[in-house]
Formats: C-alpha cells, structure tokens, sequence
C-alpha cells in the first residue's frame, strides 16, 4: 500500500482497494435487501414446477425473468438471493452488534478492574470455550425453537467470548500504561478512566472484531439454514438455498453456486472491511 | 513543616514479602528530595505509595503516610483520590506511554482542570497555553491539536511537566522522568522540571537512579537499599562525605567522564553483604 504524505509532512495511509471493495459489496447488499420488493424480478416463495431447474441466462433452455435459474420447485434464484440478503444482513447487524456489546463490555470489566470480576469472567470464558461451537449453536436453537430471535441469541451466546478474550487482554495491556497512572493521580474514577482512557484505545481492536463478527453471524446463520434450523423451511435464505442446492448440484449447479458466491463475499467483505478500517482509524498506525 | 513526611512506610505484597521497611523521610514544601537506589530497591514503590497507584499485588501495610498534616491512609478512598488530585501530580518515566494515544494533547491537560477540579473549559484552555508556552513549546495552539504519537519524546514529556503543573500541585513525585529519553535532551528536560519547581515553589521527589542528575537537581536525598532507608541527608554533605558505606560505593560506582576506564566500579561485595545483613537485622526486629 502506497504511503502519501500531506502538507504537513505527516504520513497519511490511502484507503486501499481493499476498504473500497469491500465497503463497494456490503453497500450494495444493503440497499439490495432495502429495496428487495423492487429489485427481485419474481416473488422468491412462488413455485412453479412447471419452471423447475431452469439454467442461468446464458445457457440455453433459460427462461427471460430468471437470470440465474430457478431450484427444483421453480422458485428464482436471484429473487431469492436478494431476499436471503435482508436475513442475512439482519442477523449479521443484530447479532453482530449484541455479540460485540456483551463481549467487550465483560472484557472491558475484566481486563481493567482484575480482581475477583477477572477472576469470574475468566473462568466463565474458559468453561464457555469448551463447548463445540456448532453442536451448541444447533443444540440451542433445537431448544429454542426455530426463528430469528433464536439464531441472534444462539450467536450471542456461542461468540461473545472471542470479544471478552481479546478486549480482557487488550484492556489489561492499556490498563498498565501510564496515562492511567496519571489519570488515577489526577482523580479520576475507576469508571471514569475505564470509558475516557481505556476504551478509546481498545476501541480500533473492537470494530475489526465487530466485522468480523459479522461475517462469522452470517456463516453461522447458513450453517444453521443448513441443517434446516433456521427461520422456516421456505424462508429465502443463504444456507437453505445451499442446502437444497446440493441435493440436485449434479442437475443444477446454480442453486448451489450462486448462494454461495454471495455468502463468500459477503463474509470475505466483512474482514477485510474490518482491517482496511483498522489501518485507517487507529491513532497510532494513522 | 513539611508538606509530606512518610512514617515508618511499610509495603508489602499480598504474600507478604516486604517491599519497604520502615521508610521514613519528608518533603519540605518548595525542597526537592532525590531518591535514589538500584532497580528493586523500591523507589518508584515510595511515589506510588504516596499518590495511591500500588499495583493491586502490593499494599500498604503499615506506617502513615501525611500530606499537609492529613494522614492519607485515615481517610476514606474517594476523599484519598480527591486530596491527592487536588495537590499532588505525577511526571512519568516514559513519555511514550504517559500520555493517551487516542486523544489529542489539548483536552489531555484540560479535561482533568474541568472534570475533576470544575474549571470553565474556557480558562483550563488559556491555562494550557500558557503552560505550554512556559515548558518552551513553540506554537502551543498546534500543539494542543497534535496527537501524541505525532510529537517526539522530548517533546511528550515537556507536554507532561506542563500538566503535572497545571492545577498548581504542592507535591509532585517525578519517577525517573529522563530515563526514557537520549541524553542531549534529558538535560533539557532536568533544567526544565528545575526552573518550573523554582518558579511555582512546588515540593518534588524525585526519583532516579542517577547520582549525577541528584546533584544538579536536589538539595537533600534519601538512599534506599532493598526497601530500606540507608542514608537520609542533604546534598551537600552527601558528595562531601556520604555517611553509609553503601552510599560511598554507590558515588564511588558513578562513572566520571575525565576518566572514562577506571570509573567503572561495582559496588564492593563486602559493602552489600554489610547492607544486607542490616537489613535482615531490621526484619527480625519487625517479626
């Protein structure tokens, strides 16, 4: 990456390719799931046996209407792509967001208060750990029940420790510097130094986690599709159309391809999102 | 009267190993204290103690620690930490982690005149100019907008006399101030804290490790050994003729620049093995 300097001769970092594109994809999967009653040329629930497992519309025998085919009941893939975005979109905002504030909130009070709080929320973190992350996510929303609310709290519940960790270490680093020294000397509270001094800097660490975060809620919502845990059998979304893509991949490869594509960049997206804004925001690498 | 004096300053680590025996020693309201010792020897120990940021392994146990009569360890914590922001600050060993890399330089002198002491922002900030101005920084107005990392060490740490000075402290423990920076500057920075002490009249302790920098800076010093006061004197008789055998090994050890080879002298095993014994001495007498 390019190193730019400005008129003041301080190093200015260029944004990159890197947060273009990915930012380019994210927004444009934002307004596609805004807009999808627009967007999508069919309705993503209609079947139509007589349309099954038409190809995509450049391979002969493609119908005008359904650009990337149909699945074996006939419903449009696209439409059904564009639709599985907004779940997609809503479980990665929610369930990233909810994930994050619980996480770095318990590793915020562990990393700096230490102490017996370090000690309980340590503890928890590593019995948490020790369950398989995906037995658990499938054996909580069994329990739960199917829907959107369980999946977000399924994703809470397994992920909130990747915050906690790393927030607790980061938090525990600036907690040693002296700036808090002099803070704690100057009279300010545990709290007071905790949001004012603490958090500022542990703040980049926690945007790359929150995307990444993200990407990781939107694999965990299709693994959950996959299995058929998801919202409801025909609900248009990512790792339900996988799923029922690979019964019929040798017949129509687009069901299963074209999902997928999306799923990847979508994920792939939110990392990257995350180190380009990294590279751009923390104050010492700025 | 002093502003400080420290009786019989006892701290210890949570399994009980003793960290400072027994430290007494005071601080004149305007005087400079040099507080000198090998690393471990508990100076920094002392600074912490008195400003009330022991790392949580480390507590006071014992001894009375008094700031203008009032005997810290008495009073209520939240009273404690208003007491001590309200008259002591502290100059920090590193200037490259003293100061938060997130916020600018301006509301890192300014926010704690306004949060803590209730200042009007408008007056902390005509405060912190002027401040500024006084450590020697050219064009303070860019300064109070620059983030740290875009400064350089010298520069930091100039930024951090002035705000340990900003709220007119009548103590303030400067641990090591110079040790992080290379040496042209360190005696900028010594004339600095020196000229800044002089003009507001603030008592200062002044820990260091540098005999050196105890003459050009102190007037009296106190010599620790492994938690131990050893010598507790002015400066003057202190170069003239140090009155423990270990501080006659710790001066005689300072290299002298005439005669760069032959200054190299460790401290003798006998004078610490002297040392120790006093300090085992002292342990039994406490247990």
């Amino acid at each position: 990456m390019a190193d730019l300097t400005d008129g003041r001769g301080a190093v200015r970092r260029r944004a990159g390719a890197r947060l273009w594109l990915s930012a380019g994809w994210l927004t444009l999967l934002v307004l596609v799931a805004i807009f999808a009653p627009l967007i999508a040329p069919q309705d993503p629930l209609m079947q139509d046996l007589m349309l099954g497992r038409l190809p995509p519309f450049w391979e002969a025998g493609s119908e005008p209407g359904f650009w990337l085919g149909t699945d074996s009941l006939g419903r449009d893939v696209l439409s059904r792509i564009i639709y599985g975005a907004r779940i997609a979109l809503m479980v990665a905002l929610i369930a990233g967001t909810v994930t994050c504030l619980v996480g770095a909130t318990l590793g915020l009070l562990a990393g700096f208060l230490r102490g017996w709080v370090d000690l309980v929320i340590s503890r928890l973190i590593d019995i948490w750990m020790a369950f398989p992350p995906v037995l658990f996510s499938i054996l909580l929303v069994a329990v739960l029940g199917p829907g959107l609310h369980s999946i977000i709290l399924a994703i809470v519940l397994i992920d909130w420790t990747r915050f906690a960790r790393v927030v607790r270490a980061e938090a525990m680093g600036q907690g040693a510097m002296d700036y808090v020294a002099s803070a704690r000397v100057a009279g300010r509270g545990r709290l007071g130094t905790m949001l004012r001094e603490i958090l500022p800097n542990v703040l980049p660490t926690i945007v790359v986690l929150l995307t990444l975060e993200m990407g990781i809620a939107v694999i965990v919502e299709a693994i959950l599709s996959f299995v058929n845990l998801s919202i409801s059998t025909d609900a248009p979304t990512w790792g339900g159309m996988i799923a029922e893509g690979r019964t019929s991949i040798h017949q129509a490869w687009w069901v299963l391809v074209f999902p997928l594509v999306a799923l990847f960049l979508t994920v792939l997206s939110f990392s990257q999102l995350g180190e380009g804004l990294k590279d751009r925001f923390d104050p010492v690498l700025r | 009267m002093s502003y400080l004096t420290i009786r019989d300053l006892e701290v210890r680590l949570k399994d009980g190993g003793r960290l400072l025996r027994r430290v007494s020693l005071s601080v004149a309201a305007g005087e400079v204290r040099g507080l000198v010792g090998e690393s471990g020897a508990g100076k920094s120990m002392i600074g912490k103690a008195i400003l009330g940021i022991l790392p949580r392994s480390v507590a006071v146990t014992g001894g009375e620690i008094l700031l203008d009569g009032v005997d810290l360890q008495g009073l209520a914590p939240a009273e404690r930490r208003r007491r001590i922001g309200a008259t002591c600050a502290l100059i920090p060993q590193d200037p490259l982690t003293a100061l938060n890399p997130s916020h600018r330089v301006g509301p890192q002198i300014t926010d704690r005149l306004v949060d803590i002491l209730g200042w009007e922002r408008k007056r902390a900030e005509a405060r912190a100019r002027e401040l500024l101005a006084e450590v020697h920084i050219p064009d303070p107005e860019r300064v109070m907008r620059a983030y740290p990392h875009e400064l350089s060490g010298g520069m930091r740490q100039r930024i951090l006399i002035a705000s340990a000075f900003a709220a007119e402290p009548k103590l303030i423990v400067a641990d090591e101030p110079t040790t992080a920076l290379d040496v042209t500057v360190q005696k900028q920075i010594l004339k600095l804290i020196k000229e800044m002490q002089e003009r507001h009249g603030t008592a200062l302790l002044f820990v260091t490790h540098d005999l050196g920098v105890v003459s050009k800076v102190c007037q009296s010093l106190t010599v620790l050994y492994a938690g131990m006061v050893v010598e507790d004197t002015d400066v003057r008789s202190f170069f003239r003729a140090p009155g423990h055998a270990y501080s006659r090994a710790l001066l005689a050890a300072t290299p002298k620049y005439t005669d760069p080879a032959a200054s190299l002298t460790p401290v003798p095993e006998a004078v610490i093995a002297a040392v120790r014994a006093e300090v085992a001495a002292t342990d039994r007498g406490a247990a």
